[in-house]
């Protein structure tokens, strides 16, 4: 069973700050080295291969040059195999630039099982596991708290606001795994060491057959308009308990924001 | 804002979901063509009532095939009826059905996505979204370079209108099925109602800190949640100390939440605990050092013992609402 | 009343850290030389041990598939790294030769500087003294440096092992083998947690220890081998970096306020304002932990520092937008070990004293004793050789003697302990020690270790440090937060304190640290004047002052710790 593990999702414009050593400016755009990369996914992948007892694991990512230091993790944990997509044209890609060039290169590897990573109620999640299986035409499992695969079929729980549904899809499918699903490992000093000898590939588009127009900013459908600090909160009121009376003053002030 | 916005409406035991009504009710104010559509079997009824809130027409997909509540289905439909109709907007209330809906119809028709919007406005004949990032630390406009946009709106974002006027027209629309959508089955639906929402779910999050004094003092909290509506959260301090699980930790290293309503009490607000709940909508906290860091971005600042307070507030909140 | 930080030995025992090889041969990881620590030091020894490997063929076939291994604590080379910094490109030099200095990872050369005795109010230009002038240095930021120099060193085949703590010394036979990498994935109690990942035995030919301050293998080294008797002594350094609006044009560095010139303070140190880039700005203070106010918190220090107009002027209109902190050892030629290697092993770097505090600087000094390790070290362990034999590392610690490094710490060796007694009595006696390059004073002084300095508590008010105001002063949480530290809320303790200590010691601490890892818990005991401490362990940023005041720091979880990116 081929497990292809997707590793990045869509960057997010608003990254912290670092000195640009080329300009010496402070620069706000782009991400460092030491982001996270969504463990989860990768280690559900690990532990599918782990109980099937045969399999490849591979990690693949998206981004600038620099990416390639995630996929070293993702080996050192004990993926078998990196695949690096990583083209100046792709720089400022949304979730349609995205999507397309990631469905490219998940098709040039017709994995049996496509995992990605999810965050749980993080708000800076991506979306990006329904938009790859459209584009694949793959059955998409999402917010998987469990997930098992037998007889060619996936099998998981997904969780939703109503408690968990359980659902099946037969490979090869795409699953995105929520945080809940496991604690990742780590590497073991003999994963990290040995990470440097696995094999690795960087593709450019030209390698996917995308051309350029349809990535980056021009292949974007989406802008960023500004970005700014959160509105400063309104005028503050204090209020200090004399004789009990703040929990009726406290009930007043919601009644008029109408919060009870 | 000129003509064609559909709103994707989820519903639930047989009801439309208030986020979704909520979107509806936004759509509404930003003026223009507004149509709704609904998918499942047996949803006619609440199709009509959809007039109410502001929905011109109500498409209804009326198909067996969708009564489970699973993602790509709805894509075949929805994908020929924004190309058909030439809706310029689709919006979408979050969900974990949305998410995937509205992602899939990004794909299918190259069209932009912005997601865990809190607001939208029409600007220059187009629409600018407003999203937090970073743990809610920073703000950014969102915008489209082409048409249809398509927006999810963060859970809790707008308030659903009264519901007053007018009647919708409603129309059925016929169900296709691409063959790879139906693959994925759900063998067991989900029916468990919680005691209680989630802390990301509730309007109203009430949570303790090292102020409270000892775990037993949580129930405090949990009788004034349940009065509200709402749900318990923690800080670290308190959830490292073993009085609250760490499921309900609110924080750096916890869960961010932005109820409407965030009751902070006995917290002293250090910025590990601020990044978890600063977009809450209205912040009352109350702690007993007058100069709890948290004075500072709260809203309302209640200077007093929390364990005299919060009994006297339950009671007030049980009498006003009748809970 | 006064109570001594050293009067409450911390719970550490160095036999503990100091184990056998147990791994069997399938599990163990062996590799030809190893560096613990991916500072300037660690990546200059392993830079030039790859570079004169090219050159011995026959030494690199004995060294194995990973002949040189860069093991680092930190979640990448650069996130526990924290200097100024203004460089002194000498050993870039002598490591690259023939690269420009253009080519260089520094931000620019200084141009103009300015030493400033400051007042509450006022700000007086002195002349800056020889030991500053930094004509043909450059600002740099040691984190970028680090990254730049790891990126050479893969480029020549080095193996760089981040997330990885050293934990314990290998040693076998009286000889230094490797090291014990941590275990990850332990619980709060020491308990086992479900993805546990024990540690490894990480077998080498050689060792280089370069951990920078208070380096805890050094540490435990000197336990088993003895190589260093006499004290050393450290500074603490917070320091934040700024965004601005307008550039700063020159570097500069502060004395006076608001540290206090009396003799019974003791407090030595000042600051430095760098312009890093066209926008931004670097600021720390630097606090020699000799001092005796238990009250004294050098963060703050910083913070009021922030508010005297010349500093605040820099600083307006702009945002902070990164803080951190780190130990400096201070001793200098005076507290530096008898020997610089041992059997299977040698220090280098930090970890070695080797730093020039009135010059404020160690980053080129670090650089160079290791690439002199790295060139003693392939002459030991060339074919037939091995570097546990007797004297086989001798030739290190003679090159160090004969090197720049050696003579430059000799020249400035009283002028930090004059500042014991005073400043103005310092500043004689190190304006003497310079004008005669050294010959005075006659007699060196002595260095007394930080925790033996008895420390008090003043009657009644603590020191009025401005409150923070969000905008240009800040507390210690958010500073935390924003020196990237996301330790898990569970990971085991690694501080090493008496938790029952006189309330005089207990303020100390709680005011030292500047990650607030430290709270006072209950009042003090009638009896003895004896109060509880609590360790917040997960807010520890790792710099290293409690090691020196009493306490023993020891390496957290591999990974853990301060995620620092341009300090």
């Amino acid at each position: 069973m081929k497990i292809l593990v997707c590793v990045k999702e869509v960057p997010d414009a608003a990254a912290p700050k670092r000195i640009d050593p080329q300009t010496k400016r402070l620069d706000r755009g782009g991400e460092g080295v030491l982001n996270e990369f969504d463990a989860h996914a990768l280690e559900e992948g690990l532990r599918l291969k782990e109980t099937s007892g045969d399999g490849e694991v591979v990690a693949l990512t998206m981004g600038p040059e620099r990416a390639a230091a995630t996929l070293r993790k993702a080996l050192a944990m004990g993926a078998d195999r990196a695949v690096l997509v990583s083209d100046g044209a792709l720089a400022g890609s949304d979730l349609v630039a995205t999507g397309k060039a990631l469905a490219k290169a998940l098709e040039r590897e017709q994995p049996d099982l496509v995992l990605v990573g999810q965050q749980g109620g993080d708000s800076d999640g991506a979306v990006l596991w329904a938009a790859l299986a459209d584009r694949l035409r793959l059955p998409l499992v999402s917010q998987a708290a469990s997930l098992e695969v037998a007889d060619g079929k996936a099998r998981s729980k997904r969780q939703t606001e109503y408690g968990y549904d359980v659902l099946e899809a037969p490979l090869p499918a795409v699953v995105a795994v929520s945080d809940a699903i496991n604690e990742p490992r780590y590497p073991s000093l003999k994963g990290i060491m040995g990470a440097k000898k696995k094999p690795q590939e960087t593709l450019s588009l030209g390698d996917l057959g995308v051309e350029a127009g349809e990535v980056g900013e021009i292949g974007s459908r989406t802008t960023v308009e500004a970005l700014g600090d959160p509105p400063k909160r309104g005028e503050a009121q204090r209020l200090e308990d004399e004789g009990g009376d703040a929990a009726d003053k406290i009930v007043t002030y919601l009644e008029e924001r109408k919060l009870i | 804002m000129t003509a064609g916005t559909l709103v994707y409406v989820e519903h639930h035991d047989g009801e439309p979901t208030k986020d979704s009504l909520g979107v509806l009710a936004k759509a509404a104010s930003l003026g223009g063509d507004l149509a709704a559509v609904v998918a499942g079997p047996d949803v006619r009824g609440l199709a009509e009532g959809l007039g109410a809130h502001g929905a011109q027409t109500v498409f209804v997909a009326d198909d067996e095939q969708l009564e489970a509540p699973l993602p790509q289905p709805r894509v075949d439909v929805l994908a020929p009826l924004v190309e058909e109709r030439g809706f310029e907007n689709v919006l979408f209330a979050a969900s974990v059905l949305t998410a995937d809906v509205a992602a899939g119809l990004s794909a299918r028709l190259d069209a932009g996505l912005n997601w865990d919007l809190t607001d939208v406005e029409a600007r220059d004949g187009g629409l600018v979204g407003t999203r937090l990032a970073l743990g809610d630390s920073v703000i950014v406009e969102a915008g489209w370079s082409s048409t249809p946009r398509l927006a999810l709106f963060r859970t809790g974002a707008f308030e659903p209108g009264e519901g007053g006027g007018g009647t919708a027209e409603v129309e059925d629309v016929s169900v296709e099925l691409e063959d790879f959508s139906t693959r994925t089955t759900m063998l067991e639906q989900a029916h468990e109602e919680r005691s209680g929402p989630s802390i990301e779910d509730a309007d109203v999050v009430v949570a303790g800190g090292r102020g409270l004094g000892e775990a037993g003092n949580f129930s405090l909290l949990e009788d004034l949640a349940k009065a509200l509506g709402g749900a318990v959260a923690a800080t670290r301090a308190v959830v490292d100390a073993g009085w609250y699980p760490y499921s309900a930790q609110v924080g750096q290293t916890g869960r961010v939440v932005s109820p409407k309503l965030y009751l902070a009490c006995g917290i002293s607000g250090a910025i590990q605990h601020k990044v978890g709940m600063q977009s809450s909508g209205t912040i009352v906290a109350i702690n007993k050092d007058p100069n709890a860091p948290i004075f500072e971005y709260a809203d309302l600042a209640v200077v007093g013992d929390l364990h005299e307070i919060v009994p006297k507030l339950t009671e007030a909140v049980r009498a006003r609402t009748g809970s | 009343m006064t109570a001594r930080p050293s009067d409450f030995r911390p719970p550490f025992d160095p036999a503990q850290h100091t184990a056998e090889p147990t791994d069997p041969a399938d599990e163990r990881i062996d590799v030809g030389a190893l560096v613990v620590g991916a500072g300037p030091a660690g990546l200059a020894a392993a830079i030039r041990l790859a570079q004169l490997l090219e050159d011995h063929p026959e030494t690199r076939e004995r060294l194995g598939d990973v002949p040189i291994t860069v093991v680092e604590k930190g979640k990448a080379p650069g996130a526990h790294l924290l200097s100024g910094a203004v460089v002194n490109p000498r050993a870039f030099r002598q490591l690259f030769p023939g690269l420009h200095s253009e080519d260089m990872p520094f931000i620019a050369p200084v141009e103009r500087e300015g030493v400033y005795y400051l007042t509450g109010r006022r700000a007086t230009r002195v002349p800056a003294p020889p030991t500053m002038w930094n004509h043909g240095n450059h600002v740099a930021s040691i984190g970028e440096l680090a990254r730049w120099l790891a990126e050479r060193a893969e480029e020549l085949g080095v193996t760089i092992v981040p997330e990885t703590a050293a934990a314990k010394l290998l040693v076998t036979g009286g000889r230094l083998v490797g090291v014990r990498t941590g275990d990850r994935g332990r619980g709060r109690n020491g308990e086992e947690l479900a993805n546990f990942e024990p540690g490894s035995d990480l077998k080498a030919r050689i060792t280089i220890l370069a951990e920078g301050t208070n380096g805890h293998l050094a540490g435990v080294a000197n336990h088993v081998f003895g190589f260093a008797r006499k004290p050393q002594t450290w500074a603490l350094g917070v320091k934040e970096l700024w965004e601005v609006e307008r550039p700063l044009e020159r570097v500069i560095h502060t004395m006076g306020w608001p540290l206090r010139g009396a003799k019974r303070y003791r407090e030595f140190g000042g600051s430095f304002i760098y312009p890093m880039g066209e926008n931004g700005v670097a600021i720390g203070m630097v606090v020699g932990l000799d001092y005796t106010d238990a009250t004294l918190s050098v963060h703050d220090l910083l913070q009021e520092l922030k508010t005297h107009p010349l500093v605040a002027g820099i600083l307006r209109g702009g945002k902070r937008i990164a803080w951190g902190a780190k130990t400096i050892p201070e001793g200098g030629f005076l507290a530096l070990p008898e020997r610089f290697s041992f059997p299977g092993g040698m220090v280098v770097g930090d970890s070695a004293g080797l730093v020039n505090v009135p010059a404020l600087k160690g980053i080129h000094y670090a650089m160079r004793s290791g690439m002199l390790a790295a060139e003693a070290a392939v002459d030991a362990i060339g074919p037939g050789r091995t570097a546990w034999t007797p004297g086989a590392l001798d030739g290190y610690d003679g090159a160090l003697r004969e090197s720049y490094v050696w003579k430059d710490l000799e020249r400035v060796r009283n002028m930090r302990p004059a500042f014991s007694r005073g400043f103005v009595r310092g500043a004689l006696v190190a304006g003497a020690a310079l004008n005669s390059l050294g010959k005075l004073p006659p007699r060196d002084l002595t260095l007394e270790p930080d925790a033996d300095v008895p420390v008090f508590v003043a009657n009644g008010a603590s020191q009025p440090y401005p409150q923070p105001d969000g905008e240009l002063t800040f507390d210690k949480l958010s500073s935390v937060y924003l020196s990237g530290n996301k330790t898990r809320d569970d990971a085991p303790n690694h501080v090493r304190v008496q938790r029952r200590v006189r309330r005089e010691v207990a303020e100390a601490w709680v005011n030292m640290c500047p990650a607030q890892v430290y709270e006072v818990v209950g009042p003090a005991s009638p009896a003895g004047n004896v109060v509880e401490v609590e360790v917040t362990a997960s807010n520890c940023v790792q710099c290293g002052a409690i090691s020196a005041k009493g306490g023993r720091l020891t390496p957290g979880e591999g990974g853990s710790g301060p995620e620092y990116r341009e300090m």
